[in-house]
């Protein structure tokens, strides 16, 4: 009686424990749900621009809808000022290099190098009017294009080649009077199009997103969360929360999933510790540019072939530039493959005027590892290039790339190397020893829009697998799964096959010996 | 011969469920390991974790039952007829010889199992369920809290753990095939199921073991 008491303690109490650290953790089922509930909440406007005297009115200059904007929000156009939307610059701690000022006004990147000498074409992206060369005069507050971002007729649209300024005859007065938030169309409008053409920079931010479903992005799919960008980006001061590390180095001011999400979204434990040490979009990105192609390669060094000294292009089948006399050869692709680096939020570039101290080049570079404890593995886009500099200094140059006009050095329109980056390093005020070779450059792009639907996210077996792991190029940990010590395994298959011969063997010769112990006694 | 009852209700039901979850623990952790595909990672790795920690707490309860009862006197090392134990393997064995210690309910393990289950019991497991335990918890808890378990190289852990893994294996090999070396070739797996076995009858001072003078001394 006692042993089969026992017995049944026996198998009850570990079925019990089992139950108790197993099954207690019941799902949560309310985390989304009620993100679910936050966002669908429908902000009203406190306001309607539209009865204001102020914009019932004919504008002549673009000019003049600032001045009407700044009549009443009299210290927006400082905070406004303050950002790198405006300055091109932002004040970081950069590792190695202290505290120092850079943006797009003294970086290189390796898309169209840079808006040195060519500010008239590039800045048709910044928020002011007239920043078309390095004279600008940044305090000047009625330069400051409210309208590119506040707009919500979805009539406003920046001029070609005119450092900022709109379209001409737009109508002012109803432009005005449509301000709101900004719409995914007033970011979209230099987010979407960067470095020439829809989704060329990024890979994770295009046109497609205006009409895209839930497959594409769960968050701004139209069947999705019908998410604006500025639901997550939200701005204090005109402070837009969201880094991009391009022109970013100091772990500040970022927008991270778990702000919305925590870092405990999962049922399950074991996925819920994986983010110590995961960031979310590396599993829940598992493909980007998932829709338009992006640029993926471009090699500089093919630029310039004339066609009975005309510039040609050769377009792909989606409409890409594959190939373009001012630009070179450019690879487009689609439905990628993050590649997988360690990040932590902090990143170093390299600068107009820096030496050039490995091949390829890295434009930014992340100061991270397994080893660093704010380090989380995330999905880039690595973008690559050839692209010119002088092999003299050592150092890449900055071309003059356009000009309105032919003759004043610009490649675009002179199509002569030699004589673009003369005029590009006489602006910067660089020596350039009259020598110009070409260079492998890479830029690190972070991956972070287009989530998938969870059912979509990554599986295990795409990291913890001998071959093709997605996580490959990540060795400086040990993965279960992938790696494994040919030592042991070797030993351990070594001594399983050598247990098993003595087996064998000893068995073996059991039977020999008491057959012939048998027949002994038979005879 | 006199049919003696050996093993008891729990420690066979213990016996069984650490061969079966041993064997199981293998196969699952294997595939973790990458080297074949059968549950899919994930459940393999879920089934591994279940079963360990069934084993921990089924662990927890032989050690209870062995010294609530004393049994774990049957594992204390010794010297005495190790030599005749050995040679008994390498050649008395193919001769029918008998087997040189005699099986007895006080002394059921012959000085080589007393030797390889100590060491089992001493080093292999808790090997297996540290290293198992930390490969778990080597980074515990996830936030930045309190006190915390933050090992770096998960590495070494891991090639302990297999490292283990594969002398257990071997282990279970030698083991199913020494079964057949009793006094027929199931009586071993016969006494293991039903708890009785035919030992000899008679009490030979000769070959009364060290465990049986302990506990007469003892009381």
């Amino acid at each position: 009686m006692k042993k089969t008491i026992g017995i049944i303690i026996a198998f009850i109490l570990p079925v019990f424990l089992m139950y108790i650290i197993f099954f207690e953790n019941e799902p949560q089922p309310s985390k989304l749900d009620l993100l679910r509930q936050t966002i669908a909440q429908k902000k009203v406007p406190a306001v309607d621009h539209s009865k204001f005297p102020e914009l019932n009115r004919k504008f002549e200059r673009p000019q003049d809808i600032t001045l009407a904007c700044i009549s009443c929000h009299n210290k927006r156009h400082e905070e406004v000022m303050q950002t790198s939307h405006w300055r091109w610059l932002i004040d970081e701690y950069m590792d190695s290099r202290g505290i120092i000022s850079f943006g797009k006004r003294n970086a290189i990147n390796n898309f169209c190098i840079s808006i040195n000498g060519s500010e008239g074409s590039c800045n048709r992206c910044h928020i002011g009017y007239g920043y078309d060369s390095k004279d600008f005069d940044f305090t000047k507050a009625e330069n400051i294009d409210c309208i590119v971002c506040h707009d919500n007729s979805g009539l406003y649209q920046k001029e070609k080649e005119a450092a900022g300024y709109p379209k001409k005859d737009l109508d002012f007065t109803k432009i005005a009077q449509s301000v709101g938030k900004p719409k995914m169309d007033n970011c979209g409008f230099c987010h979407f199009d960067g470095g020439g053409g829809n989704n060329a920079k990024h890979g994770d931010l295009e046109e497609a997103l205006y009409t895209a479903n839930r497959e594409i992005d769960v968050h701004l799919g139209r069947d999705g969360g019908r998410f604006e960008c500025v639901t997550c980006h939200e701005a204090k001061k005109h402070n837009i929360k969201g880094r991009l590390y391009t022109v970013a180095s100091m772990n500040r001011n970022r927008l991270l999933c778990e702000d919305c999400h925590s870092n405990s979204p999962h049922n399950e434990d074991i996925i819920n510790e994986h983010t110590t040490k995961v960031a979310c979009q590396t599993c829940h990105i598992p493909t980007y540019a998932k829709v338009n192609q992006t640029k993926t390669f471009w090699d500089w060094s093919k630029a310039g072939k004339l066609i009975d000294g005309k510039p040609f292009k050769i377009e792909n089948e989606q409409g890409n530039h594959i190939y373009l006399s001012e630009k070179g050869e450019i690879r487009w692709e689609s439905n990628l493959q993050p590649e997988y680096v360690w990040f932590n939020g902090t990143s170093t570039h390299y600068l107009m005027g820096d030496t050039i101290d490995e091949i390829p080049l890295k434009l930014n570079k992340f100061l991270a590892s397994y080893s660093d404890m704010n380090s989380k593995i995330y999905p880039v886009k690595i973008m690559r290039t050839i692209q010119p500099y002088d092999p003299v200094y050592n150092r890449l140059v900055n071309p003059k790339l356009w000009d309105k006009e032919t003759g004043k050095g610009a490649l675009w329109k002179d199509f002569n190397w030699e004589r673009a980056i003369d005029e590009g390093m006489k602006y910067v005020n660089l020596e350039w020893s009259g020598k110009y070779d070409f260079v492998q450059t890479e830029m690190y792009w972070l991956i972070n829009h287009m989530v998938s639907p969870k059912e979509d996210a990554l599986k295990c077996e795409d990291c913890h697998t001998r071959n093709n792991s997605r996580l490959a190029a990540i060795k400086d940990v040990y993965l279960p799964g992938r790696d494994h010590s040919p030592f042991v395994d070797n030993f351990g298959f070594a001594l399983i096959i050598v247990v098993l011969a003595g087996v064998f063997i000893h068995g073996g010769t059991r039977i020999v010996y008491s057959r012939k112990i048998n027949k002994k006694k038979e005879k | 011969m006199k049919r003696v009852y050996i093993y008891k209700g729990f420690e066979r039901f213990w016996h069984w469920m650490q061969a079966f979850l041993v064997i199981f623990l293998a196969i699952t952790v294997f595939e973790v390991h990458g080297s074949f595909s059968f549950f899919g990672f994930e459940q393999a790795v879920k089934l591994h974790i279940i079963a360990a920690y069934s084993l921990i707490i089924l662990i927890i309860f032989a050690i209870f039952w062995h010294f609530a009862t004393g049994e774990w006197r049957q594992y204390i090392p010794t010297l005495e007829n190790i030599n005749k134990q050995i040679r008994y393997y390498i050649t008395g064995i193919f001769q029918n010889a008998p087997h040189p210690v005699r099986k007895t309910s006080l002394s059921k393990l012959n000085p080589l199992q007393r030797l390889t289950y100590l060491g089992l019991k001493i080093v292999l497991f808790p090997l297996m369920i540290s290293t198992g335990i930390l490969y778990l918890f080597y980074r515990f808890p996830q936030s930045d809290a309190g006190i915390k378990i933050t090992i770096d190289n998960l590495g070494i852990i891991a090639y302990l753990h297999t490292l283990g893994a594969f002398l257990l294996i071997a282990f279970v090999i030698a083991h199913l095939y020494l079964i057949t070396t009793g006094q027929t070739l199931i009586s071993n797996l016969k006494a293991m199921i039903t708890g009785y076995e035919e030992l000899e009858e008679e009490e030979n001072e000769e070959f009364k073991s060290n465990i049986e003078v302990e506990n007469e001394t003892a009381k």
